[in-house]
């Protein structure tokens, strides 16, 4: 039969923990999609596989212990299931840990699609002694049954045999489970008033309507509602009602909620068919995991091991992921300098195109920032992932319960907070980002919330400078008190949110602690470089937009044609000045003017450039040589401090050199002083100046602010920014910029920098964390929030300390 | 007697929960029906939560929360 493969959707429904990720994996291979459900956090993955007659869509629902509407995963799992209504399902479950799994599996057979029980990690139940009777069981349950071990790949073929039979059966009699005779009566009675009022003749399965209605289900109760307004028929509140008044029948009756008998239904059934089907006894079940918790969660053991898995994380993220990170810089560098030398060399010696500002300062330096941080990220996601698949990830949640309820977080909150730089700096972004493992929507919003306040990694550099022009004496003390200062805040003002600000209760804490798993590095990799890719898709384009944002910001509107008339008359003297002082007689004088002296400049800056990147690799320094002096020898020896290719000195032109180099000085000086002047009467300037009388009250002048405003989009940008503004250049003769800050602020005290340190510690999370949590609480109102409340809650703490602490000594 | 009355390694079987809503429903989820055997096997280093196994699966469940299931010694 030769036709055209048909295209069907197929859902993969299973419990946390069931391997429903490696049957996925097992069929889609690398045919695989990731995105979020509209509105939610959740992730949406599907793939596809085909089989002879068909094309199939394999959609990968969230892992559920139940179809209930109280969790957004499970009404994810069943609206996809009720509205989109796939071909199939199939359904995952742990060979070794049947009871529960039949419980969801229940709950999906009511929904009136086609089910293939796929029995996953048999091997496990086998090592267990758990021997399995397919047969019985697809008796029992009354639908194909497909043994497989998906990290292993096996059964994978039977398993797409019995999808594609699955997918072209015909509807029949389904067997539904029975519950108790007393509840299948109400559910009877139930039945027949729908049937009667045709509330659910359309698409909704009659079964899993009663029941969810007898549930007290508030989403079904709401469809019921929604669709009865649509017909206009019937009378909604009698419907709505008559469920009531069965409910509180029941109640009275048997003095307990349906809800009560349907879950001790589900189990009861799954009781009796796992004895019928699974004989031997589950003589070796987690007693490797139990041995491992009796040494993980000893309660001294515990909190020591717990420090110590997250050192070596940190060591492994923060430290070996900086080292990856600054060993691809110089790749990212070298793209910035390729798309540099698209642009041609300007015959302006003290400055650079617009274009040219604004694609390489603004554009491309953006995204750079952002880049420099992708190693880094993909060791930490790989680090969360290698803790998720042990299973050690609800351990750490389980440890740390206790202490962080009490500030209305939630034992899950430590990872995040942890890598969101508790102690000695990490990221808001991956913290923010790692929150989407929690449950408790309500935690899960503070602990977002206050990820701002912890010490990210950029914010260090700026601690060290300023540490270092005040407290050089006790640096390392000042540096652990600032983190613990921030961390402090973030605690107490997450106390503050859970009281007055968030509102909604608290999810239960009902938490499984899986069985302990090696990971694997397919899954481990996969993980990390599916998280960054969704991070990098998300952020850079954003930030490159806001990046030229704050580049035109600190840039524009310019310091005017009069200022800039000065400036050149300025170079046009120092030319002069080099000019006048070269002997007429040296045979190099004539390359030291016009057109030709900027050629030089520019033939100067290549041959610093490519010495740097040669390195210290001798040979290549000697090619580099070769070219550069082949390419034009007067220059290079005018470049090279006088030394000629061959390596003599050239005394005509080490005369020349060593007044170039003096010419160099200068103009750098004009470039700097200009540069200065067009961020003083930059918009951020103004800024700046106008909010000085507020600032003020905190100690901070104009330039502080401008170097605050303008290091919005990045951090990393804080110190680079105050460098500009004191007129510090590195490698210059101006000493550090350390002495520079002291000679232009003079005037400040400990006070000064201690308000600054307090305001920097508090700071605004930077733009990446707040489109993060634009996208984790899927709200702009909390990421504003975010934003705001960080400055204003910085800002009276810096006025305090400002403005109480001279008073106290 | 309440499950957060009893000692880790002590095992007794579900009488009831008394409690609500998503609380109730994510416990009976887990199997906290009525005559399921359950065991304490371990507090949290700091006494809360605490480890319970049942039907083969380890659970943490929060003191406040084992307070809502009545349980039975055996």
């Amino acid at each position: 039969m030769k036709q055209q493969a048909r295209e069907v959707t197929v859902a993969l429904a299973g419990q946390p923990n069931s391997g429903k990720s490696t049957v996925f994996n097992m069929l889609t291979g690398a045919r695989q999609h990731v995105a979020n459900y509209p509105g939610v956090t959740v992730e949406k993955k599907w793939g596809s596989f085909a089989t002879t007659t068909l094309r199939v869509r394999l959609v990968d629902l969230p892992g559920t212990y139940s179809l209930t509407s109280y969790t957004q995963e499970e009404r994810i799992a069943r609206d996809f299931i009720l509205t989109e209504k796939p071909e199939a399902l199939v359904a995952v479950v742990d060979a070794s840990n049947l009871e529960r799994s039949l419980y969801l599996v229940f709950q999906l057979r009511e929904m009136d699609i086609p089910i293939v029980l796929c029995l996953n990690m048999m091997d496990t139940a086998k090592s267990r002694g758990l021997a399995i009777d397919l047969e019985v069981l697809e008796h029992e349950l009354d639908m194909p049954v497909v043994p497989t071990v998906g990290k292993k790949g096996l059964g994978k073929r039977e398993l797409v045999h019995a999808v594609e039979r699955a997918v072209g059966q015909s509807p029949r009699a389904r067997r539904y489970i029975r519950y108790d005779a007393e509840l299948e009566s109400f559910l009877e009675r139930l039945d027949a008033r729908l049937e009667e009022s045709r509330a659910s003749v359309d698409s909704l399965p009659r079964r899993w309507l009663t029941v969810k209605l007898m549930e007290n289900d508030e989403e079904a109760r709401k469809r019921l509602v929604g669709r009865h307004e649509v017909a206009r028929e019937g009378n909604v509140g009698d419907l709505v009602e008559y469920v009531d008044f069965l409910r509180r029948e029941y109640i009275e009756s048997f003095k307990r909620s349906p809800e009560k008998s349907i879950a001790a239904g589900r189990y009861h059934a799954a009781g009796e068919i796992v004895a019928r089907a699974i004989e031997g006894r589950d003589f070796d079940r987690r007693s490797v995991t139990d041995r491992i918790d009796s040494i993980v969660l000893q309660p001294i053991l515990a909190p020591i091991i717990l420090a110590g898995i997250l050192l070596t994380f940190y060591q492994a993220t923060m430290v070996y992921g900086t080292v990856l990170a600054d060993r691809f810089f110089p790749a990212l560098q070298e793209g910035k300098e390729i798309i540099a030398g698209l642009f041609a060399p300007t015959p302006d010696l003290i400055r650079s195109g617009l274009l040219q500002g604004l694609v390489l300062d603004g554009l491309v330096g953006g995204v750079i920032a952002i880049l420099y941080y992708v190693p880094i990220f993909l060791i930490l996601f790989g680090c969360i992932a290698i803790l998720e698949d042990s299973g050690y990830m609800p351990r750490m949640a389980f440890i740390m319960d206790r202490i962080l309820r009490s500030f209305g977080l939630h034992g899950q909150s430590t990872l995040p907070l942890i890598l969101g730089g508790v102690v000695v700096g990490g990221c808001a972004v991956p913290g923010v980002m790692a929150t989407r493992a929690m449950k408790d929507e309500k935690a899960r919003l503070i602990t977002i919330l206050i990820m701002p306040l912890m010490n990210c990694l950029a914010k260090i550099p700026f601690y060290v400078l300023i540490v270092g022009l005040f407290f050089s004496a006790y640096q390392g003390l000042v540096l652990f008190g600032i983190s613990l200062f921030g961390f402090f805040v973030a605690l107490l003002i997450a106390k503050l949110f859970s009281s007055y600000l968030v509102r909604g209760e608290s999810a239960p804490f009902v938490m499984e602690l899986p069985a302990y798993h090696v990971p694997t590095i397919r899954g481990v990799l996969s993980r990390a470089v599916e998280r960054v890719w969704l991070f990098i898709r998300k952020i850079v384009t954003i930030v490159a937009v806001v990046m030229v944002g704050v580049w035109f910001f600190v840039t524009f509107p310019g310091i005017g044609f009069e200022r800039e008339m000065h400036y050149d008359a300025r170079l046009a003297e120092a030319e002069k000045d080099l000019y006048d002082t070269i002997a007429p007689s040296n045979r190099y004088a004539r390359y030291l003017s016009g057109d030709s002296l900027v050629d030089l400049m520019h033939y100067r800056d290549g041959l610093n450039e490519a010495q740097r990147n040669a390195g210290e690799d001798a040979h290549e320094l000697k090619e580099v040589e070769r070219t550069f002096s082949t390419r034009n020898p007067a220059f290079f020896a005018l470049a090279n401090n006088g030394v000629t290719a061959d390596g003599m000195i050239d005394p005509a032109a080490r005369e020349a050199a060593s007044k170039l180099k003096r010419f160099e000085r200068k103009v750098r000086g004009i470039k700097r002083e200009r540069r200065k002047e067009i961020i003083d009467a930059s918009w951020a300037g103004r800024v700046g100046r106008s909010l000085e009388p507020v600032s003020m009250w905190a100690g901070f002048n104009w330039r502080i602010n401008i170097a605050i405003i303008s290091s919005f989009a990045a951090k990393e940008s804080l110190v680079g920014t105050l460098g500009t503004i004191y007129s510090f250049e590195e490698g210059s003769q101006a000493g550090t910029l350390e002495q520079s800050i002291r000679r232009t602020e003079s005037g400040w005290t400990v006070w000064h920098g201690l308000a600054v340190l307090v305001f920097v510690a508090l700071f605004p999370p930077c733009l990446a964390t707040l489109i993060m949590i634009r996208h984790e609480t899927q709200s702009t109102g909390w990421m504003i929030f975010a934003t705001i409340y960080p400055i204003v809650t910085g800002f009276i703490l810096a006025c305090l300390v400002f403005q109480l602490g001279p008073l106290l000594i | 007697m309440t499950l957060d009355e009893l000692l880790p390694g002590q095992a007794c079987v579900v009488r009831d929960v008394h409690l609500e809503g998503a609380v109730l429903q994510r416990l009976l989820d887990m199997g906290f029906v009525e005559g399921a055997r359950i065991e304490v096997v371990r507090n949290a280093p700091l006494l809360d939560p605490i480890d319970i196994r049942i039907r083969n699966n380890l659970i943490a469940v929060r003191r406040s929360e084992a307070g809502g299931i009545e349980v039975e010694r055996v």
